[in-house]
């Protein structure tokens, strides 16, 4: 496991992955951004400070996995990736490109260290499951940690998951909610509605936190609370801004799928210091 | 091996119980062996499993898209794990998931459909599975194995489970003729010549393996000499098999219970026109069937002895 770094630098590496989601999607002139910048905290504090991982031996049985399950947010699980010298950062410009390792959606057969190859919505948490129910019968400590969209969750098969994960006492296991509040044809809220979400977990036996998916010191907390919990899952409902970061990305739909010009990639890169 | 020239065809178990009895001999010698179950337990026959190996049991509950990704988590960590369910809801129903969470990564993950086929009779079209062989061989780098009696069953749990990679298993839920003595050796992507023959070759696999036989049997005493091949794996083809029968006796007919279209039939044909061209008909469904006895079902959608013989005869004019 990583050293708890301070606060600040903690900040700097989000801002430094903020950095590489919009150049490589400006790069590669398309992809998604906003889902992407709202997720930065939460791989941030969960690759530097939650999981027992070590980039040197990516297939160490007993590490803990991680997930995407919104797999169209591929470019900062890549980024953080490349930070923690799992892949290259002087490809991640690469992105989307014909023979690159950074394929559109995460994907296993060029990305060995990935653990799932993901793109395709809602199938992620159940994945997860299974290597969580594998490490149940290996006694090993592994943990197991599944970012979902909002827009995701309306798939039937999470909630087939979320059921199974009850029943069956799976404590190992970490759903974390990217509460953007926003998907690709606009706002959760009119497209299909997911509030009351964290009753909606809480009434499928989960044990539910939520925070601001922004807000550091609350998803350290968040994540030891998780550790402790035991006998049943647990869900962050992270509540965090699509496009994060980058103010004329903010709560704007219409960056959840489209690249940013030369221009506007500038205009981002100034905000981002 | 010499070719067995006379076949009792005595009824033996259904292939979905010598999976379950299988499955519980392989838990026993392998600790990475675990199941995953949606509610169908006592007919897919893994209920033996569950009962012997109970902490490497996973009961899904009807939810057959959940079982096949947990099923894919469990192979990504290393286990060996079975999904099992009736062949029309694990493919159908799991599809999504088979394709994004096995075929496309890779991932070893070993999928049972037992009830396939129209002869689980009574139930109906929605519990019969037709499409399953087409849906299992479009998916990159599935093994797509469809064993023809308990023997040839019992050894393709362990072949798939020796593989390294996704396979599909195809069973049936009637009781079946025993066509193997016990000791067979089997292999992925092998055919087996079952009756020598050098006017036609039938091809089958599952129940209508028996079925060529006894139509061998009637085309026999009308002088024609018929060879059969019992093609259990449907995906890897032994196109060296395809492509032997094809050039030595010049016409094949094809037959199982599926439809026709995304069948083996269309694999052979595949296989033979691209070696060795020939007369060419095909057993199998063209449509949904209906409820009835499982021998009602099978005559009246055309999966008799008779229906591969008149296909055969139909061949030999065509030659």
């Amino acid at each position: 496991m990583q050293q708890t770094k301070d606060l600040a630098a903690l900040q700097q590496f989000c801002t430094r992955i903020r950095r590489h989601i919009v150049e490589m999607i400006t790069e590669a002139k398309s992809g998604h951004p906003g889902g992407s910048l709202s997720a930065v905290e939460i791989l941030a504090v969960l690759y530097h400070e939650v999981m027992r991982h070590d980039p040197e031996n990516p297939q160490w049985p007993d590490r803990d996995r991680f997930i995407l399950g919104k797999g169209h947010a591929a470019p900062v699980l890549y980024s953080v990736m490349a930070e923690f010298g799992y892949t290259p950062v002087d490809q991640l410009h690469t992105l989307r490109r014909i023979g690159s390792i950074y394929q559109g959606h995460p994907d296993r057969r060029f990305i060995p260290a990935l653990e799932a190859s993901t793109g395709s919505l809602g199938l992620g948490l159940s994945v997860g499951l299974g290597m969580s129910l594998a490490a149940r019968l290996n006694n090993s400590p592994t943990r197991v940690y599944v970012v979902l969209g909002d827009g995701e969750i309306q798939e039937g098969q999470v909630w087939e998951a979320a059921m199974f994960a009850a029943f069956h006492k799976v404590d190992n296991i970490v759903a974390i909610v990217d509460f953007n509040k926003i998907q690709l044809d606009g706002w959760v809220k009119d497209i299909m509605e997911v509030e009351p979400l964290a009753d909606k977990w809480r009434s499928f036996g989960w044990h539910v936190i939520t925070l601001d998916g922004h807000d550091i010191p609350a998803i350290r907390s968040a994540f030891s609370e998780a550790s402790a919990t035991k006998g049943k899952p647990t869900v962050l409902v992270a509540h965090t801004i699509k496009g994060k970061g980058v103010s004329f990305m903010e709560n704007n739909p219409k960056f959840h799928g489209m690249a940013p010009t030369k221009e506007e990639c500038a205009q981002a890169l100034a905000e981002l210091n | 091996m010499a070719v067995k020239t006379k076949y009792e065809l005595k009824l033996g178990a259904a292939t979905r119980e010598a999976f379950g009895k299988a499955l519980v001999e392989l838990g026993k010698e392998n600790q990475d062996v675990v199941v995953c179950d949606a509610d169908l337990s006592k007919s897919t026959m893994v209920h033996w499993f569950a009962k012997e190996f109970p902490d490497r049991f996973f009961s899904c509950g009807i939810a057959e898209a959940n079982m096949v990704a947990i099923g894919s988590g469990l192979a990504s960590s290393g286990k060996i794990a079975f999904v099992a369910s009736f062949s029309a809801f694990v493919l159908n129903k799991g599809f999504e998931q088979l394709r994004v969470t096995a075929a496309y990564p890779n991932v070893n993950l070993k999928v049972v459909g037992t009830h396939s086929g129209i002869s689980i009779g009574e139930d109906g079209p929605s519990q019969m599975s037709i499409e399953d062989l087409s849906l299992a061989c479009a998916l990159p780098g599935f093994v797509v194995i469809s064993p023809a009696d308990e023997v040839s069953m019992s050894a393709f749990v362990r072949l798939a489970a020796a593989h390294v990679g996704p396979v599909f298993l195809r069973a049936g839920r009637v009781k079946v003729p025993q066509i193997y003595d016990p000791g067979q050796k089997f292999e992925i992507g092998k055919a087996i010549t079952l009756v020598d023959g050098k006017d036609v070759t039938l091809i089958a696999h599952g129940l209508m393996v028996a079925e060529s036989i006894r139509a061998a049997g009637i085309l026999e005493a009308e002088g024609v000499s018929a060879r059969v091949i019992d093609m259990p794996t449907i995906k890897p083809l032994d196109t060296d098999a395809v492509r032997i029968a094809a050039s030595e006796t010049g016409a094949i007919v094809v037959s199982e219970e599926h439809l026709v279209d995304g069948g083996l039939g269309v694999r052979v044909a595949q296989a033979a026109s691209l070696s060795h061209p020939c007369v060419m008909e095909y057993v199998g469904l063209t449509d949904y069937a209906e409820s009835g006895t499982p021998e009602a079902v099978l005559e009246k959608f055309g999966m008799t002895a008779a229906n591969v013989a008149a296909a055969a005869r139909r061949a030999l004019k065509r030659k």
